[in-house]
């Protein structure tokens, strides 16, 4: 996965590249015809496996490629022996047969499926079935629960013993996605808040997702595992090297499908237990922020930030929108109404409405799950105040939580 | 038998209307046969001309020339245009043409319905892109973005594109099966006196068992694209959790027609392959009576291996064992047809003419397609293939240089036959290199993209792609621009070109060469036997 040598793992990188090398070649000759640039990153087979999983998987893998590139050699072989032997030009008399005449050969005929159902049944099909069982044992001796959940176009992950739940989203500038600017080392495998894990402990990652089917996906551990609305799915991880190991969404999610990226920190575990304790102060900190009473222009220049990284992949940082699938914010009739009724409560199809509870059946989902009291706030209030809407009106952090 | 075949040519054309009115009100299966064909042709220009704007953005990282909504638009489309209006006209063109002819009957059995089964898929085509050229005039937000496989809730999310694309479908599917009842009614009741099912020739064994999974399987699909039309529009919850439905379930619909629909695709091909390679080898076909079974075997096999393609999806581990080896079993009757291919070219008399070398070609390369297929059976495995460029790569080897290089065989085999001339040979040989070249050029570069980790469907990606995703356009768009070359031989060739035989090619054998090369309008007025 390397791209440049002044990555970190650089040394190892290039260890795993003249293996992948081997295999790759192995594989499919014709590689052999494209030429091998050092500068480029040519990589011929699967990354650096870090999980038991992964390792077991890149050994099959590389076990089946040579087993199917001796297939593929032995048939092809046969064939272009009788092309170059059996042809009219060199005068060679056609044959009359028409199938297998005598017990010989009937033996000879039949023997090639005998090695077939050999390969498919014994020496292919008995490690994948220890490979299915081992990937599907996600509870024997799990250390701890982490929880996954996608939603267009970002993840959240949750620590369900210590309470702490995050999103995380992709940091690459826009600019760079625009061609506007030189794009970074990470280009497009990057996040502002990756997920932590300790190494060596075995992780059991449940996934679900709050709008479309998505795919939970880091090359570097072997699985791969959708995330899917209204239902669990599990796998798990036991990382056994530190590192940073880079990932992305496998399964079409809509517009921003490309844009949701996976990065996982994988730490000793002391270190990822300080992680943990200063998470969990920092969301103590923020919570504290929703008793208190916000000025306008805090709302309003928190709400920016939160906007600007949760809602402006659809909204558009203008707030002009995709229209007709990505309505505008900008001169909106939904923003540009009363922000509760008289008695303090949610008015249907509100502002608030949409906000806390989403649109069924479009991409505006429900943000009252993974937005916090102060954020919901702040970003009701900046869209009621910004790209010329003029409500001038604002919402408190503890109104959101009274309404929750 | 040859008494037959001057009598239409003393009657011209004055049995049917001129000019449109002939090709709107036609039965003629060879009319029907040349529309479908046709259709084809132009189909798979529009979703070639898709997908190279897909590569062209592809070329480098970072988006240069479209927004993700319009990318995830032409990925679906041009599946859906390559599928349903490429690849299943051409084998339903060379069924209609080629079917009366190689058993012996005057037409098709339904010729009415023969010919609205054909003037249902250019209004589909019509519902299926429309949405783009809507999109133009600021009417919704284009056409379906799903992908071609629909799969909900997303497509419960998307704009009307996916509504037309439903009703496309729809029409589409009403087609498919109309064809398909044709081409069995005509095989069962109208073979010539002799021609036992034993005696059938193996294009049409494989197009029997085409047109029976058709039949089995797009009332299916149909139903899952009328449930989510109902979850769209009319408040029902199939595939939504919060109503007790499950999205899941659309996928098993899906691909409970999706998995056949690859052998739907590739059984009329398999079916050609041995006459093609008995007539270059001058030898006859290697085990007839093997391949009838496998055609039947894989027929079979094909309904009950549908969950391989959601291994990720998460499922029971018994459920995982079983689609795993079910799937794997599929290999057996594979490699006898494969076997038998090459035991026919064995010890024969072989020569290299265009549709000789596309055949070879469609040996070789479709058997990347199946060995990379048994392996992706695995599961484990699986877990790194599925959604990744890997994947992307083992079904254009199978649907590209399986299917459309099988249809080019066929075109190059027969087209002769059709018009009475001989393309260039030079062209043609040009054309199958070029392809061969280029198509691998293409999609090699992407198994290794998917082993690295790039998924499927991203209109932009990480720099470590960047290289393969270069190479990979690269030879997209010569493979794209070399079948102008396939075009314009076509082209040369109905226009004119030296004057063929009957039997067109030395060792051809069978009823359909013993007819004038153009056959009359009419053929077979009077049956043939067959001893």
């Amino acid at each position: 996965m390397a791209r440049t040598p002044h990555h970190s793992l650089a040394g190892r990188q290039s260890r795993v590249y003249a293996c992948a090398c081997r295999t790759g070649r192995l594989a499919l000759a014709p590689a052999l015809l494209l030429p091998t640039v050092a500068s480029a990153a040519y990589s011929f087979n699967f990354p650096e496996p870090v999980t038991p999983i992964a390792r077991e998987t890149l050994h099959i893998h590389n076990e089946f490629m040579l087993i199917i590139t001796i297939l593929f050699v032995v048939v092809f072989a046969i064939m272009i022996y009788s092309m170059i032997k059996h042809r009219k030009s060199i005068g060679h008399q056609p044959a009359k047969f028409v199938g297998p005449t005598g017990a010989l050969q009937w033996f000879w005929a039949l023997i090639p499926f005998a090695i077939l159902l050999f390969i498919d049944f014994v020496l292919m099909g008995i490690p994948a079935v220890q490979a299915i069982i081992n990937m599907e044992d996600t509870k024997t001796k799990a250390d701890m629960v982490l929880k996954v959940t996608g939603m267009q176009w970002k993840w959240q992950y949750e620590y369900p013993v210590s309470g702490l739940k995050f999103i995380s989203t992709l940091s690459t500038p826009r600019d760079q996605i625009a061609n506007a600017e030189a794009k970074g080392e990470h280009y497009l495998l990057e996040v502002d808040k990756p997920v932590v894990l300790p190494v060596g402990k075995k992780v059991r990652i449940l996934l679900t997702s709050t709008d479309v089917i998505h795919t939970w996906w880091v090359p570097q551990f072997g699985v791969k595992r959708d995330a899917i609305p209204g239902f669990l799915r599990e796998t798990w991880v036991l990382i056994e090297k530190p590192g940073i190991y880079r990932g992305q969404c496998a399964e079409l999610c809509g517009k921003d499908h490309g844009f949701m990226p996976v990065v996982v920190h994988a730490v000793p575990e002391p270190e990822y237990l300080a992680w943990l304790e200063a998470q969990k102060a920092e969301a103590k900190t923020a919570a504290g922020g929703a008793d208190r009473t916000w000025s306008k222009d805090e709302l309003v220049a928190e709400g920016k930030a939160v906007y600007e990284k949760v809602c402006a992949a659809c909204h558009q940082p203008d707030g002009k929108g995709l229209p007709p699938a990505f309505p505008a914010l900008a001169g909106s009739k939904v923003v540009n109404a009363p922000l509760l009724d008289m008695n303090g409560k949610v008015i249907k199809d509100s502002h608030v409405d949409r906000v806390l509870h989403g649109k069924a059946g479009t991409a505006m989902q429900a943000f009252s799950a993974s937005l916090s009291d102060v954020e919901l706030a702040a970003v009701i209030t900046y869209e009621r105040n910004s790209f010329g809407n003029q409500m001038g009106d604002m919402i408190q952090p503890a109104q959101i939580k009274s309404l929750r | 038998m040859s008494t037959a075949t001057t009598h239409a040519a003393e009657h011209p054309a004055e049995h049917y209307p001129g000019g449109l009115m002939r090709w709107l009100t036609t039965t003629n299966h060879k009319d029907i046969g040349t529309m479908y064909l046709t259709f084809s042709l132009i189909m798979f220009f529009v979703g070639g001309l898709m997908i190279l704007a897909v590569r062209a953005e592809l070329f480098q990282p970072g988006l240069q020339l479209m927004r993700p909504e319009f990318f995830n638009q032409l990925i679906g489309v041009h599946a859906l245009v390559m599928i349903f209006a490429a690849l299943m006209p051409a084998a339903t063109g060379f069924a209609n043409w080629m079917l009366p002819l190689m058993i012996g009957a005057p037409d098709m059995a339904l010729p009415r319905l023969n010919n609205w089964g054909f003037w249902l898929l250019p209004p589909a085509a019509i519902l299926l892109t429309l949405p783009f050229t809507l999109a133009l005039f600021g009417i919704g937000d284009g056409a379906l973005a799903t992908g071609w496989t629909f799969y909900a809730p997303l497509s419960v999310q998307g704009g009307m594109g996916v509504d037309f694309a439903i009703l496309a479908v729809h029409i589409l599917g009403i087609s498919s099966i109309m064809g398909s009842i044709n081409i069995i009614v005509t095989i069962f009741n109208m073979r010539a006196p002799g021609m036992t099912m034993m005696k059938l020739p193996l294009f049409a064994w494989g197009w029997l068992i085409t047109a029976f999974l058709l039949i089995a399987t797009l009332p299916v699909l149909a139903g899952a694209v009328t449930m989510l039309l109902t979850d769209r529009h009319f408040g029902t919850h199939f595939f939504d959790a919060a109503g007790g439905g499950d999205p899941i379930l659309f996928q098993h619909l899906f691909w409970f027609f999706g998995h056949p629909e690859v052998y739907i695709l590739l059984l009329p091909v398999w079916g050609l392959m041995p006459h093609v390679l008995s007539t270059f080898s001058r030898k006859p076909a290697y085990g007839y009576t093997a391949q009838v079974y496998s055609f039947i075997a894989i027929g079979l096999l094909s309904v009950v291996v549908w969950a391989h393609h959601f291994f990720t999806a998460g499922m029971p581990i018994p459920a995982l064992v079983y689609f795993m080896f079910s799937t794997m079993a599929i290999s057996i009757p594979l490699a006898v047809l494969f076997f038998c291919w090459i035991a026919t070219m064995w010890k024969g008399a072989m020569t290299f003419e265009t549709p000789m070398l596309f055949a070879v070609g469609f040996i070789v390369l479709f058997g990347i397609a199946g060995l990379t297929g048994l392996i992706l059976a695995d599961v484990a495995a699986d877990a790194q293939y599925h959604h990744s460029y890997f994947v992307v790569a083992h079904f254009h080897y199978a649907l590209f240089a399986g299917g459309i290089m099988g249809v080019m065989t066929g075109v190059y085999y027969w087209l002769p036959k059709w018009t009475g001339h001989m393309y260039s040979e030079k062209l043609g040989k040009l054309h199958f290199w070029l392809t061969v070249f280029s198509f691998n050029l293409t999609f090699i570069p992407q198994f290794f993209l998917g082993l690295a980790g790039m998924p499927r469907r991203i209109p932009d990606y990480a720099l470590q792609f960047a290289e393969f995703n270069a190479i990979s356009t690269l030879g997209a768009f010569v493979l794209g621009l070399s079948q102008l070359l396939f075009a314009w031989n076509i082209w040369c060739c109905v226009r004119g070109g030296p004057k063929v035989e009957s039997r067109v090619w030395e060792g051809a054998e069978g009823l359909e060469w013993e007819l004038s090369s153009p056959p009359p309008h009419h053929s077979w007025e009077t049956q043939p036997t067959v001893k």
